[in-house]
């Protein structure tokens, strides 16, 4: 089964490079995450003001910002931050949505149908706003910015975890651990929830990026993050200062981070999903 | 219909992360840090903060039927008059957008799926999966600093229009319809340059959606059999893509359509940010920077009927374009 498994997914690789590609540059993210702080040339957020707004040179990668910090530096420190938000947004959403989602699904009846009608809803709902508010109303934290994403990440969850359960419910192994006298939350949770696992995997890398995206932005209205963190959101706000004067490194190479950091997730997610459900394949 | 209790629901939900997590409004609402306690106890009667909050939810219920959201203390006004006169800078912004974004996805999606595998489906594809990529605020940065400082083209990217020209008769509140219906094509202009850019930032982050929709639902719709036998009777080309191809592929575009003008409202917030542009999410985004509530509140209670009344609207579209769907 293993090396059937194995001799598929090099078949999708070979077949599709990119998945490679983009999981190399999320190993490459974790392990700037974890040893970036302790490699970066300069102290992120040490100011030098004789070194101020200077442009990308040999000594300055990505430049300097309007206190002589190094940008470059700041940008390998805030991988960190970025990345532990984003994962443990959707690290909550995915327990949990999928705990709700499969007792949901698998009690089916007038609660599942409420509870999917109201998912439904939630999700065509300008959930930024949501998040805004929320992070309003709870405090202008980091951690609430985790908590915000988290619950606007959730009805992805929740509707996933109960479509699956919903045509498991019924089969044949499920009905041989209940008459087996396991009971109704053990089912749910020993069998029915495993099983679902993998496809859930796929939705959660594809959020990983999105989950990225809304905490950038969040902190780039002022939410959250703090200055002088160096985060990517607020690293863009703090350069959109000096745009319309020209100094283009201060938004573009956050934004850059941004946006490969969310390319890999998206792509990762793409071959996640063709290598674990290849009826999905596109 | 079924958007209703979601509105509803939305209203309990602001209302109780207003209410009942920590912070005490009416130590907020009064005169000052060092306001006394009997002070701070008349506000909360004042307020209706001593009723247990089953019945304060049903006050702010109450409330927000008469169209009371209660008073700005930033402005000073009611949030509604805010709201109210804030509102048509929004929507300007945002339909102007989603009509750059559909004239420019729909073709594109389809051209796409004319030739599926050519250069020009690559490059709709790259563009779709870089599209969804890269964050509103950092492309409206971009697009300013290659249109305001590179090229010169763009005016200042502050607000609707500069502070030299004088404005039109406020009649629909739209600056560019305000200044055709007064016959200012200056004024005009102006406005529209002004408008150009916020406008194509918030269309660039929707357009992936769209155009990769609308390349998957022609793809389905010229592989059947009606185009099959459209093309066998010998009727012209542009008649069997645009009427009969696109026509009956328009459905899940207009689902789409939807969901991203709900995904619009939220990127207003940015782009508003971005580009200072005085519409009511940047007002509400200072409102939650200076902590005044009740304009957070109002704003999101504004999105979320904008987004009912948009879901009914996909539900009206959706007849039009497919006479099997009744309402």
């Amino acid at each position: 089964m293993a090396s059937t498994t194995l001799r598929h997914t090099v078949w999708i690789l070979r077949g599709n490079p990119l998945t490679g590609i983009a999981a190399a540059g999320v190993v490459l993210l974790v392990l700037i995450a974890i040893f970036g702080p302790s490699i970066v040339p300069y102290d992120p957020i040490a100011s030098n003001v004789s070194q101020a707004l200077n442009p990308p040179s040999a000594a300055h990668l990505a430049g300097t910002d309007q206190l002589g910090r190094d940008n470059f530096s700041r940008l390998v420190v805030a991988t960190r931050l970025d990345l532990v938000i984003a994962v443990s947004a959707v690290g909550i959403s995915f327990v949990l949505g999928a705990v709700i989602g499969a007792f949901c699904g698998y009690a089916a009846g007038r609660l599942d149908r409420a509870v999917g009608r109201f998912v439904d809803v939630m999700m065509a709902f300008p959930l930024f706003v949501l998040a805004m508010a929320m992070v309003a109303a709870l405090g202008n934290r980091v951690e609430n910015i985790v908590i915000a994403t988290a619950i606007i990440n959730l009805p992805f969850y929740i509707r996933f975890a109960r479509a699956e359960v919903n045509i498991r419910r019924n089969v044949g192994w499920v009905e041989a651990a209940r008459a087996s006298g396991e009971s109704h939350v053990s089912v749910v949770l020993r069998f029915l929830l495993p099983n679902v696992l993998p496809a859930m995997a796929v939705q959660m890398s594809l959020n990983l990026g999105w989950a990225i995206l809304n905490a950038a932005g969040l902190s780039f209205i002022g939410l959250g993050v703090r200055p002088p963190t160096p985060e990517w959101g607020i690293m863009v706000a703090e350069g959109a200062r000096f745009i319309s004067t020209g100094k283009w490194w201060l938004v573009a190479f956050p934004g850059l981070a941004l946006m490969l950091a969310v390319l890999c997730f998206n792509l990762l997610g793409d071959g996640l999903r063709d290598i674990l459900d290849p009826r999905m394949r596109t | 219909m079924s958007s209703l209790p979601a509105l509803f629901g939305v209203l309990v939900f602001t209302f109780l992360l207003m209410r009942v997590l920590p912070g005490d409004p009416a130590v907020f609402f009064a005169s000052g840090p060092n306001a006394g306690k009997e002070e701070i106890e008349v506000i909360r009667k004042q307020m209706g903060l001593d009723k247990p909050v089953p019945e304060q939810l049903l006050l702010y219920l109450y409330d927000v039927g008469r169209g009371n959201l209660g008073k700005s203390l930033m402005t000073g006004q009611p949030v509604t008059t805010d709201l109210r006169d804030r509102l048509p800078a929004s929507l300007e912004l945002t339909l102007t957008a989603l009509l750059i974004a559909l004239v420019s996805a729909i073709p594109l999606g389809v051209l796409a799926a004319l030739k599926p595998g050519s250069l020009i489906d690559h490059g709709v594809r790259l563009f779709c999966a870089l599209g969804v990529c890269v964050p509103t605020f950092v492309s409206g940065l971009l697009l300013i600093y290659v249109f305001y400082y590179l090229l010169g083209l763009a005016p200042d990217p502050t607000g609707r229009i500069d502070v030299f020209t004088s404005l039109p008769p406020p009649r629909t509140g739209f600056l560019t319809i305000d200044f055709l219906l007064a016959g200012d094509v200056d004024g005009w202009w102006a406005a529209f340059r002004q408008l150009t850019l916020p406008a194509a930032t918030m269309a660039l982050f929707v357009i992936a959606p769209l155009a990769r929709i609308t390349r998957a639902s022609m793809l389905v719709s010229l592989g059947s059999d009606f185009v099959r036998t459209a093309r066998s009777v010998g009727l012209s080309w542009w008649r069997i893509v645009v009427t009969y191809a696109l026509r009956n592929a328009i459905l899940p575009v207009i689902t789409i359509a939807g969901i991203v003008f709900s995904t619009m409202l939220g990127a207003n917030v940015l782009v508003e940010k971005v580009y200072s542009w005085p519409g009511v999410a940047s007002y509400a985004l200072d409102a939650l920077l200076s902590s005044d509530y009740a304009p957070v509140q109002g704003f999101v209670l504004l999105m979320a009927s904008i987004f009912v009344v948009v879901n009914l609207l996909v539900d009206v579209l959706y007849g039009i374009a497919d006479p099997r769907v009744s309402i």
